[in-house]
């Protein structure tokens, strides 16, 4: 996984609320095999035309904010499916960071394990952070000191949930994490299958 | 003595193999779905990594998305569906999972093959690649939508890293007035705490009316958590938990079986079970509901009217109330039975188990689809469909006009070929009535599967309960 340190760029504010999963990613480009190349397909509805062509209404066909890596949006961002295929459609695109007053739960955690930097911050800061952005001018957000620094170079901080941050920084795959607990997993496994031995005598299974 | 905990505690505390100081758990996994959309990254990265699958016994996989609900023996015309299928076929066979092929009378949608399979049982842990996993926790399991990364997880490792979420307990007092299902007590609870109500909790769904419903009621509800936000919902188990359970073919075995239930029944939240948020809805002030907007909060009964924007004090809301109505091409202030539709579709995890076609049959007979509507009943799984077949249902919905199709999430999101056209308006038992859910302009209005059938036979929004007797 890639890791999050610091990000400086121009912010693309999309104001609306309630923005699904379906919205950031369409069913139809779910059919994928692979995590790559959904940049393209990223709103799609919203990003293009019933003829195809760009729809110059929507932020990210509007320059400068085609090359934001940071999204501002409104309240309950990627609420919805849980289809990891929105996380990578917004990092395919460039997104590394999505700045919101609050997230889907599943899509929060699917930003994170695609190294990228979801960020729950209050609803005037979100709200400031969108004027400041039609402005244009790089926001620059700092992991490590937790904060994010304004055009003006204002820094205004963030909570942030300190083992994500640690998998964040470090690009860690949490995967090789969990499989050094093996001796603890093969520990549970034996205890639960002495308590519920029923789990572990599925029949159908293979 | 022990603290008094709720269920969903004494299902978290008994699954952690490891946890940090700073409050995250390795948690484990009793049980793992696993469907075509979200799985082929999760098995080519394992592959690629040399990893294994940890517990091939404990999961199971089914292609639902992507599936045809019309003639199935001539295969998947759209070839990236077919890929995909194909892909969870020849994964499931190199890692040694059980898989359900579209041709095995148990096929159907995951959520609906879990619970019917006997898998899904209470105090375990369920995950699926789908965030309708909330689905079985009708069976007081802690059941949950997981990405893709995590579907990897689970596969190499058994477990996930999570937080501890907080909890809610939403209780539903009283009876159910007639005429009013479990779809309609779940959209009447996420039209009251909105769809991010839930977001960070685990629900937990009490009071008479929830214990009132069967397994499948309560599964409906269960199934629309996460459109509240929760990425979870639990019911306690009781012995129609139990019942329900007996004898299904991955369900424990004759004295085990006794010995599970035995431990099923001390899983209820306990009488003292302090919880983060409490909610209570009277539940005989629900009436049927539908959804006029495009986020499942936006919602009011079918005695109601499209709501006025201009009444929003909140400019964000205001703005998403705007373009809903836009989307839907609908005037403040018309009634809910003014509203004609074109389509109707009967299916989803959320309503297509054999009660919900019971209860829609139940409607239909002895009438007939309006003819300016197109209506659809597609089966949960195989064997709900053959359950139909059986009971005469499908020959009922046949006669009124219906398509009676094979089973699978069919036009619940239209990812396989059964879609809305642009502007095209229907009456829908699924979960969601997303912008383009069920098909680029399609304007979707979620219901109940008997209000459902009211629809097909009306043409129009209409409520059941309103109905003239059939004649003989």
């Amino acid at each position: 996984m890639d890791k999050f340190n610091k990000l400086t760029s121009i912010a693309a504010p999309l104001e609306m609320i309630n923005v699904d999963t379906d919205m950031i990613i369409p069913k139809q480009f779910l059919k994928t095999i692979k995590r790559t190349g959904l940049g393209k397909h990223l709103f799609h509805e919203m990003r293009y035309k019933a003829d195809g062509k760009d729809n110059f209404d929507f932020v990210l066909n509007r320059m400068p904010y085609r090359n934001a890596k940071i999204l501002l949006a409104g309240a309950n961002f990627g609420c919805g499916s849980s289809r990891e295929h929105a996380a990578w459609a917004l990092h395919d695109f460039g997104i590394r960071c999505i700045i919101a007053p609050s997230f889907g739960d599943i899509f929060f955690s699917n930003c994170q394990k695609n190294g990228m930097l979801p960020i729950k911050m209050g609803e005037l800061d979100v709200q400031f952070f969108m004027q400041t952005a039609t402005k244009g001018g790089e926001f620059t957000i700092d992991l490590e000191k937790q904060r994010v620094n304004l055009p003006n170079g204002a820094p205004i901080p963030f909570q942030y949930d300190e083992f994500a941050k640690h998998c964040l920084l470090n690009g860690l795959d949490d995967i090789g994490l969990t499989l050094e607990k093996a001796a603890d997993i093969d520990t549970f496994e034996a205890a639960q299958k002495k308590t519920q031995p029923w789990l572990y005598s599925a029949k159908g299974a293979a | 003595m022990s603290e008094p905990r709720t269920l969903f505690e004494k299902i978290w505390d008994s699954h952690v193999v490891a946890a940090t100081p700073d409050g995250t758990s390795t948690l484990y996994v009793d049980r793992h779905l696993v469907h075509e959309v979200t799985s082929p990254q999760a098995f080519e990265s394992l592959r690629l990594a040399g990893r294994k699958v940890r517990r091939p016994d404990a999961t199971l996989a089914v292609a639902d998305h992507n599936v045809p609900t019309t003639n199935r023996a001539a295969g998947i015309a759209d070839p990236e569906s077919r890929i995909q299928v194909e892909t969870l076929a020849t994964n499931t066979r190199e890692f040694g999972i059980t898989y359900f092929s579209m041709d095995d009378v148990r096929q159907g949608i995951v959520h609906i093959v879990g619970p019917e399979q006997g898998m899904t049982q209470p105090g375990m842990t369920i995950v699926c690649g789908d965030s309708h996993t909330s689905t079985h926790g009708a069976f007081g399991a802690l059941a949950f939508g997981i990405g893709t990364s995590e579907v990897e997880h689970v596969l190499a490792t058994q477990t996930l890293v999570q937080r501890r979420p907080k909890t809610m307990r939403v209780s539903v007092e009283g009876k159910v007035p007639d005429g009013v299902t479990a779809k309609d007590i779940v959209l009447a609870i996420i039209g009251k705490i909105g769809t991010a109500g839930g977001t960070g909790y685990v629900i937990e769904y009490a009071g008479r009316a929830i214990r009132e419903q069967s397994m499948e009621g309560r599964m409906t509800i269960c199934n629309m958590s996460i459109e509240a936000g929760a990425r979870a919902g639990v019911i306690a188990p009781d012995e129609k938990t139990i019942a329900y359970l007996r004898g299904r073919p991955m369900a424990p075995q004759a004295k085990d079986f006794d010995a599970a239930a035995a431990f099923w029944r001390t899983l209820p939240s306990d009488t003292d079970a302090v919880f983060d948020r409490e909610v209570t809805i009277n539940a005989g002030e629900i009436a049927p509901q539908v959804t006029w907007g495009t986020s499942p909060d936006e919602v009011v009964a079918i005695t109601g009217k499209v709501p006025d924007p201009a009444k929003e004090n909140d400019p964000q809301r205001r703005a998403k109330m705007q373009r809903a109505l836009k989307y839907m091409g609908l005037t403040a202030g018309t009634a809910m039975t003014d509203i004609a539709i074109s389509r109707v579709f009967i299916g989803s995890c959320t309503n297509a188990r054999i009660e919900d076609l019971r209860a829609a049959a139940g409607v239909v007979k002895g009438r007939k689809v309006a003819a300016s509507v197109q209506a659809m009943v597609v089966p949960g799984s195989g064997l709900v469909k053959l359950q139909a077949e059986k009971e005469g249902l499908a020959d009922v919905f046949r006669a009124a006009g219906f398509e009676w199709r094979e089973p699978g999430c069919s036009m619940c999101l239209a990812m396989n070929a059964d879609r809305l056209e642009p502007g095209e308006r229907c009456a829908s038992t699924s979960n969601r009535n997303f912008e383009g859910r069920q098909g680029r302009g399609g304007r979707t209005h979620l219901v109940s599967p008997e209000m459902a059938a009211a629809a097909a036979v009306t043409g129009k929004l209409a409520d059941v309960r309103a109905l003239a007797p059939v004649g003989r």
